[in-house]
């Protein structure tokens, strides 16, 4: 095992993985925390905490992945590489893996103009890739980005922070012909699992799994499915026109629009979009990203037929240090 | 070149608040190819404040003047001898032209009229683009000639992000995506596989981040001492 948690077990099993999403509040409430965690709770492997997502801040992803980890949930702790430089991630790095925390998920980040404080000054000192690399020898090489070692002296013993290692791809970005390739990186970067971005063109995500599958990917690395159910017409007009590396077929706007019960619907396009995923070649499990709607994340897993979730065995202990 | 914009002419009299009498230094250099801060934008700044503090009932001297170089001992000298009983110099020059101008001419003040926005080219017909962004340490070699730094958002040198949309950049869809750029390119020139490498973190030491720039060159200092 790289880093014994719960998603790396289940994955490694060959089960069909559920990573949920769980964003922490605009507030200092841990209680934000313990009630979205309580709708995860059972329901999916492991539970992604955003990094300030859309650059709004937040309470930070480790912190808030601690809440979670005492509820039951398993973190995914989201880093991004808009806020911190080499130094700061490495160190969070050691905090999280300290914490318990072995799910780590490397992001670029959503540029700080999209935000509540567009006037910030950004890092961008390492990008993702390259965040997965360094995780990747911090784990594997035990040692820092600088080359020295993960030990507190030159007599301690080495504890090096053990992570399963997360990365995204968008099938939906372009250059579309290079968005394969971008994962080709990551995966030799040292990506362990790989989630997508929100998927609602089904067609162009076949074709561009189809590409994953020719250059053997799928096999170097997990793939989830990433979706995120449409609450109403207006928010798939919404994803379709406002957010940016997403695409959004016409059609499917227009079945919400004549859905009588919009919310329904977007649950059964979901629920429809897994059902195909756990049949298609090179998907290992799904990535729901129930934006805001984390109390219908029960309903859906269920109706997808994604319960129970594996009862894996014990961790491994962990070494102390 | 160094491009710059003049600053929002209310921003420039609460600088100069006070002050009965300025010389306008203009810089025949970069600002003037950019038409930010050469002569005629003297001119044009000269009157706007005339004018200005005339219909505020205000008494404002103003003297015109443009040196070739605000960078340039020679020159700034040539600026300190015409700005002898001044209250101030306001400079059209970039952001060197002020702090070098400050740094020779000790006794006077010299306030900025500009704001220095980048290294940039003149890329269309009253259209300036950032094009480099000073890092130290070019690595246009790797990405054939499209610096990601300047010109991704995010400056990501394993791009595209995932934000990269029909050419775009996530931030606005004025904005060219750089890594759309470079993938083109590459593929122009044949060179996609060079893409499939990993580019290593980046020593922003020997930029702005390695603290305050000094270049010194010996080969500079024995001609000068000759």
């Amino acid at each position: 095992m790289k880093s014994g948690s719960n998603l790396e077990r289940v994955l490694q099993s060959g089960q069909f993985a559920v990573t949920g999403e769980l964003g922490p509040p605009k507030s200092a409430s841990a209680k934000a925390i313990a009630k979205k965690a309580a709708f995860l709770k059972g329901q999916v492997d492991a539970a992604n905490i955003t990094d300030n997502q859309t650059a709004i801040v937040r309470m930070s992803s480790i912190a808030a992945g601690m809440l979670a980890m005492q509820q039951g949930v398993e973190p995914v702790i989201q880093m991004t590489c808009r806020d911190r430089n080499r130094i700061a991630m490495q160190s969070d790095i050691l905090g999280a893996h300290a914490l318990g925390m072995r799910n780590l998920l490397c992001l670029s980040g959503d540029h700080q103009k999209f935000g509540n404080h567009p006037t910030a000054k950004n890092v961008f000192d390492l990008d993702s890739i390259q965040l997965v690399q360094m995780v990747k020898e911090m784990r594997d090489e035990k040692k820092f980005l600088c080359g020295e070692e993960i030990r507190n002296t030159p007599k301690a013993p080495i504890v090096q922070p053990k992570m399963f290692i997360g990365a995204a791809a968008n099938p939906f970005g372009d250059p579309f012909q290079f968005r394969v390739v971008r994962l080709a990186k990551k995966v030799k970067a040292g990506a362990d699992f790989v989630q997508t971005q929100c998927i609602y063109d089904m067609e162009r995500f076949r074709e561009w799994m189809k590409q994953v599958c020719d250059r053997g990917l799928h096999e170097q690395v997990a793939i989830l499915a990433g979706v995120t159910p449409l609450k109403s017409a207006g928010m798939a007009r919404y994803m379709r026109d406002q957010v940016p590396g997403l695409s959004v077929p016409d059609a499917l706007v227009e079945r919400m629009k004549q859905a009588e019960d919009g919310p329904e619907e977007g649950i059964r396009i979901c629920i429809e979009q897994i059902e195909e995923f756990k049949e298609m070649t090179g998907v290992a499990g799904v990535h729901l990203m129930a934006i805001e709607w984390e109390h219908k994340v029960p309903e859906i897993v269920e109706r997808a037929g994604l319960l129970p979730r594996p009862q894996m065995k014990e961790k491994e202990p962990v070494a102390a240090g | 070149m160094i491009v710059a914009e003049r600053k929002p002419i209310e921003e420039i009299e609460k600088e100069i608040e006070g002050c009965k009498k300025i010389l306008i230094a203009g810089c025949g250099t970069c600002v003037t190819v950019c038409m930010s801060g050469g002569e005629k934008e003297v001119g044009v700044l000269a009157s706007m404040l005339r004018m200005r503090a005339k219909m505020r009932g205000e008494e404002l001297e103003i003297v015109e003047t443009t040196v070739q170089r605000q960078c340039d001992r020679e020159y700034v000298e040539e600026l300190g001898a015409k700005a002898e009983g001044f209250d101030a110099i306001l400079s059209m020059g970039c952001g060197v032209g002020v702090n070098y101008s400050t740094e020779v001419l000790d006794s006077v003040r010299v306030l900025p009229a500009l704001n220095t926005r980048f290294y940039g080219a003149n890329v269309d017909e009253g259209v300036w683009g950032e094009r480099c962004a000073g890092c130290g340490e070019c690595i246009v070699a790797a990405t054939e000639g499209i610096c990601p730094i300047a010109r991704c958002s995010k400056s990501i040198l394993n791009g595209p992000c995932g934000g990269s949309q029909d050419g775009h950049c996530e931030i606005d869809s004025e904005v060219d995506c750089a890594w759309q750029l470079i993938y083109e390119r590459m593929e122009k020139l044949g060179r996609l596989d060079k893409l499939e490498e990993i580019a290593p973190p980046k020593d922003w030491s020997r930029g702005r981040d390695g603290g305050p720039g000094t270049v010194r060159r010996e080969d500079a200092t024995a001609i000068d001492e000759k």
